[in-house]
């Protein structure tokens, strides 16, 4: 890493923690009375500082980083994987299904970190030949992801093979989904099947089912708990940030991918903070200024 | 120009969402709750582009003799619960009600009820000693099956302290490195929509 980002990051070690020492801890302990009509509540002043540190730490790796001739990402096999699932329908002459899972709306970030992997793959399917199907929980949904798919087979240059009827509603009740994406998976048994955004009780449902046709299966979800059965029922998971890093990753946009080193440097600075608050509430076990 | 406008509404909203959340002044308060009521009315006009949607793909698909006997059973069960409801209202004992718990309740529990089975058969798979890492995982889980069992708390008390220790300790230290992780690319994800640095949701214009 260069100095100059080692200085940046040692600067918001510095002033992370100090920050929220100096000003948090008195305001919070002061059981401050006048909450109630204030236009700024003092009682989010630590997560307004997160925040702001955290905007700070994404704009200086859009204009600093990004501009850097050599942006290294770490392979991500489950977003490696994408092509060979694409490949894989495409030889044995079969659909892909994905998913977008029954939790999530639009405005859910993993939900446009599954739209961000779904362009990407409408593109190759495309390209291919093959066909891609689409079922969702939600209308707006459907509406966004009708418009990626076709823009990815426009970028494609294939615009002719985009079938609006692959992307469809199906229902909005959760259980009911899930039956109707198994019996989609079972009727049409692709050869791939991507599990990408967020799962509730019906991913394993819809993960085995997937497994039992013995398809290529890639998933990955926001949810810990529907992780783990991910990572049990399918060939590929995204965990954690992988999900998030799909969009820079597939693409090789340099502003995408900066913004993935951004957030390299708030994990460090999280590590910075929880090994001061370590120490320090070791010295003195009655501090809780690191507390909020 | 097209996407000029979006970008600009999703700007303005990301910006005042984010500062509204800082703020406990009765207009932020009023302006959060109305920015959700929104949120709702929009959603329920988008039920019946979703519906009008459904309708048109099914009705397509019997046309075609496509899926037939799964696109006609959906229909019927898509038209006739409105019907049902208009006709008969929604009170005990009305056909209503009467088809939602013997009809789409018990379907509803049945398609629950296999998650059973399939955590059984993904237990059987996750759970096999190939190599060091899968024998921890498989002891580990071993032990927390075990503790969980109300018996085991009569029998001795060290295999539900170990259950209480590996859920605490080391797979609560994994879930939290995982949710930092979620946290922080849900944040930046945000942050690139808000400033427009993420646009495929626009078709990538």
């Amino acid at each position: 890493m260069r100095t100059s980002s080692l200085r940046l990051i040692v600067l918001f070690a510095v002033i992370l923690p100090l920050s929220s020492f100096l000003i948090a801890s008195p305001i919070i302990a002061a059981d401050s009375p006048q909450t109630e009509t204030a236009w700024f509540d003092r009682r989010t002043l630590p997560a307004l500082i997160a925040s702001l540190v955290s905007i700070a730490a994404v704009l200086y790796a859009v204009w600093v980083i990004g501009r850097k001739k050599h942006l290294f990402i770490r392979e991500i096999p489950g977003l490696k994987a994408v092509e060979e699932a694409v490949g894989r329908a495409t030889e044995m002459g079969t659909a892909i299904v994905f998913t977008p899972g029954y939790g999530g709306d639009i405005q859910r970030p993993t939900t446009i970190a599954s739209m961000n992997i779904l362009s990407n793959v409408a593109e190759k399917t495309a390209s291919y030949d093959c066909r891609l199907i689409y079922p969702t929980h939600d209308p707006v949904i459907m509406a966004v992801a009708q418009e990626v798919v076709k823009e990815g087979y426009i970028k494609a240059g294939y615009p002719d093979r985009y079938n609006p009827d692959d992307i469809f509603y199906i229902s909005s009740s959760q259980f009911g989904y899930a039956a109707a994406v198994d019996g989609i998976i079972s009727r049409t048994r692709p050869a791939s099947v991507f599990l990408l955004g967020t799962f509730e009780a019906e991913s394993l449902i819809m993960a085995e089912t997937g497994n039992a046709i013995g398809a290529i299966q890639i998933a990955g979800t926001d949810s810990t708990i529907q992780l783990a059965f991910f990572i049990v029922a399918c060939d590929y998971t995204l965990i954690g940030e992988e999900l998030f890093a799909a969009s820079g990753y597939l693409t090789n946009d340099r502003v995408i991918l900066s913004t993935v080193k951004a957030q390299d440097i708030l994990k460090l600075l999280i590590a910075v903070f929880v090994l001061v608050a370590v120490i320090w509430s070791t010295l003195n076990p009655s501090s809780d200024w690191w507390k909020f | 120009m097209s996407s000029r406008i979006p970008l600009i509404v999703c700007l303005v909203a990301g910006l005042i969402m984010f500062l509204q959340y800082f703020s406990a002044h009765p207009v932020a308060r009023a302006m959060f709750n109305q920015v959700n009521d929104w949120w709702q009315i929009i959603f329920a006009f988008t039920l019946f582009v979703g519906v009008a949607a459904f309708m048109n793909n099914s009705m397509r698909a019997i046309r075609r003799g496509k899926e037939r006997p799964f696109k006609t059973v959906s229909l019927l069960a898509l038209i006739s619960m409105p019907l049902l409801a208009i006709i008969g209202g929604t009170k005990i004992g009305s056909p209503f009600l009467w088809t939602f718990d013997n009809l789409q309740a018990p379907m509803q529990a049945t398609v629950f009820s296999l998650l059973a089975f399939f955590v059984a058969s993904a237990s059987f798979r996750g759970f096999r000693a190939r190599n060091l890492q899968a024998t921890i995982l498989l002891v580990a889980a071993l032990i927390v099956l075990l503790g969980r069992m109300p018996i085991m708390a009569y029998l001795s008390d060290t295999i539900p302290e170990l259950t209480y220790w590996i859920q605490d300790y080391p797979s609560m230290a994994a879930r939290r490195a995982i949710l930092i992780g979620i946290g922080l690319g849900s944040m930046t994800t945000a942050l690139r929509v808000i400033l427009g640095l993420e646009r495929t949701y626009l078709r990538g214009q």
